[in-house]
């Protein structure tokens, strides 16, 4: 079954179904949610096993997480190859500057004629890198559904309303301290095909750049007490409870403006090795 | 020590988001090297993948790893894009595959100080990026290429087509896997 043909491209759906039926049987039935939240608890129960055994928790998501059914075929089987050459082009990185960015890049409630619906959010934090240095001037990139939970993507066929007043990007660059800082409106949870009854929680895509390539990130916010965190896949992906922690946003009420929007924040750390750059802030 | 956010995935929706006007031509028109770099990003059941995102970093012709702003130039009247300047070399390049899992990059050709484009793998379905690099020539010496048995070291190097175009594929599994590459941390 090719992606293609399914009326809806939420999902997922590219991996074959491991259903026992061979080919030409009747369709396979997607999994339950009953079936997936299994699945996702035995994969937790191997990953703080390997923990209470002397590995250390893992800040990232396994590339072979069967439980979302399209990275099945999507990961390596092989080991990463270790490259140690600090001469390496990827401890550098790209750079952006004032002209990528215009100034309504960074309020996505601003970008059209009239206001979108829903509710407005500020949502700003700062980047930095594993030593704690903050990264400056760098693109931050974000991509969202808007309140109803539909994307401004022709492939999104949810049956929720588009919005005219709201595309669902942003971008800013940050600032000294490493801060960025977006208005924006909070996305509505969406359904996808992955299985049966699922849903996404309320989340927004970031896009991050560090000194280095290495450092590259593509990730999901979350909001706090979303009743959607257990059932959902991507989530739960990351196995180690204090790394999705770290995946969910903070209300903050020094953030939010008065009569305008409610404020969260949400602090990044870039994994990988930085360029190795001066830095006056280093050691400090 | 702060530990790292987590890796998500890019999911299915990134496209009226990331890409951008000349993305996949950093190299100014009608420069005499520019070079053409191309290829299909395959799944483990060797079907082409139609919402993979990549993303190219190297260094300029004169060996610098500086890079230079300007990717997204964007049109301050409309907030639109309006392409690079046609002058400057940014070095970065991010390009979404076609429906057929096709896709292409108009650069110049890396220095001999590192003769390779980084490349940085996002798709629906990958948790996580992965790198891999594309070599535009076997290097004389690698370390990297030298330490890999010849089979794989293959899926390294870019092969040379003529007139400029180079084949680089990529497969995220299966017979043909690409190597993936892990920076020392
Ligand atoms: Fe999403």
């Amino acid at each position: 079954m090719s992606p293609a043909s399914l009326p809806s491209q939420r999902t997922g759906a590219a991996a074959p179904n491991p259903g026992p039926a061979g080919p030409g049987a009747t369709p396979p039935t997607p999994p339950t949610q009953q079936d997936i939240s299994a699945e996702i608890a035995a994969a937790h129960a191997r990953a703080a096993a390997a923990v209470a055994a002397g590995a250390a928790p893992p800040d990232h998501p396994p590339r072979d997480f069967a439980p979302y059914r399209s990275s099945v075929l999507r990961h390596p089987r092989q080991s990463l190859v270790s490259v140690g050459d600090p001469e390496a082009a990827e401890l550098r990185g790209p750079v952006f500057g004032v002209t990528d960015v215009t100034e309504t890049d960074a309020d996505l409630t601003r970008q059209h004629l009239g206001e979108p619906l829903g509710e407005r959010i500020t949502v700003s934090g700062r980047v930095t890198d594993r030593a704690g240095r903050p990264v400056r001037g760098q693109l931050v990139e974000i991509w969202q559904a808007n309140a109803s939970g539909r994307y401004a993507h022709q492939r999104d066929q949810h049956p929720a309303p588009l919005d005219p007043h709201f595309t669902g990007v942003g971008r800013c660059l940050t600032d000294d301290l490493g801060r960025y800082r977006f208005t924006t409106i909070k996305p509505g949870a969406y359904p996808w095909r992955n299985h049966d009854n699922a849903w996404r929680p309320a989340h927004i895509h970031f896009s991050l750049f560090g000194t280095a390539f290495t450092q590259r990130l593509v990730t999901q916010m979350y909001f706090p007490g979303d009743p959607l965190f257990p059932y959902d896949p991507i989530l739960q992906s990351v196995t180690d409870q204090a790394a999705r922690e770290r995946l969910v946003a903070a209300y903050d009420h020094a953030l939010s403006v008065p009569e305008w929007s409610l404020g969260y924040r949400w602090d990044i750390v870039l994994d990988g090795p930085a360029a190795t750059l001066p830095d006056p802030e280093e050691g400090s | 020590m702060p530990r790292p956010t987590p890796s998500q995935t890019v999911g299915p929706f990134y496209g009226y988001a990331l890409p951008f006007t000349d993305g996949a031509r950093p190299a100014p028109p009608g420069h005499p090297d520019a070079i053409t770099l191309h290829g299909v990003v395959r799944d483990g059941a060797g079907q082409p993948i139609p919402d993979a995102l990549l993303e190219f970093w190297q260094a300029a012709p004169d060996g610098s790893l500086d890079g230079h702003p300007g990717s997204l130039r964007r049109d301050p009247v409309t907030g639109g894009f309006l392409g690079r300047d046609g002058v400057r070399f940014t070095g970065f390049a991010r390009v979404p595959t076609d429906a057929d899992g096709h896709w292409r990059v108009h650069t110049l050709r890396p220095p001999a100080s590192a003769p390779y484009l980084s490349v940085c793998v996002f798709a629906r379905g990958l948790m996580h990026h992965l790198y891999t690099r594309a070599y535009l020539a076997e290097p004389a010496a690698d370390a990297l290429l030298d330490a890999l048995p010849a089979r794989r070291r293959a899926t390294l190097v870019a092969r040379d087509e003529g007139a400029g175009v180079h084949r680089f594929d990529i497969h995220l599994q299966g017979e043909k896997e690409t190597v993936f590459l892990d920076f020392a941390r």
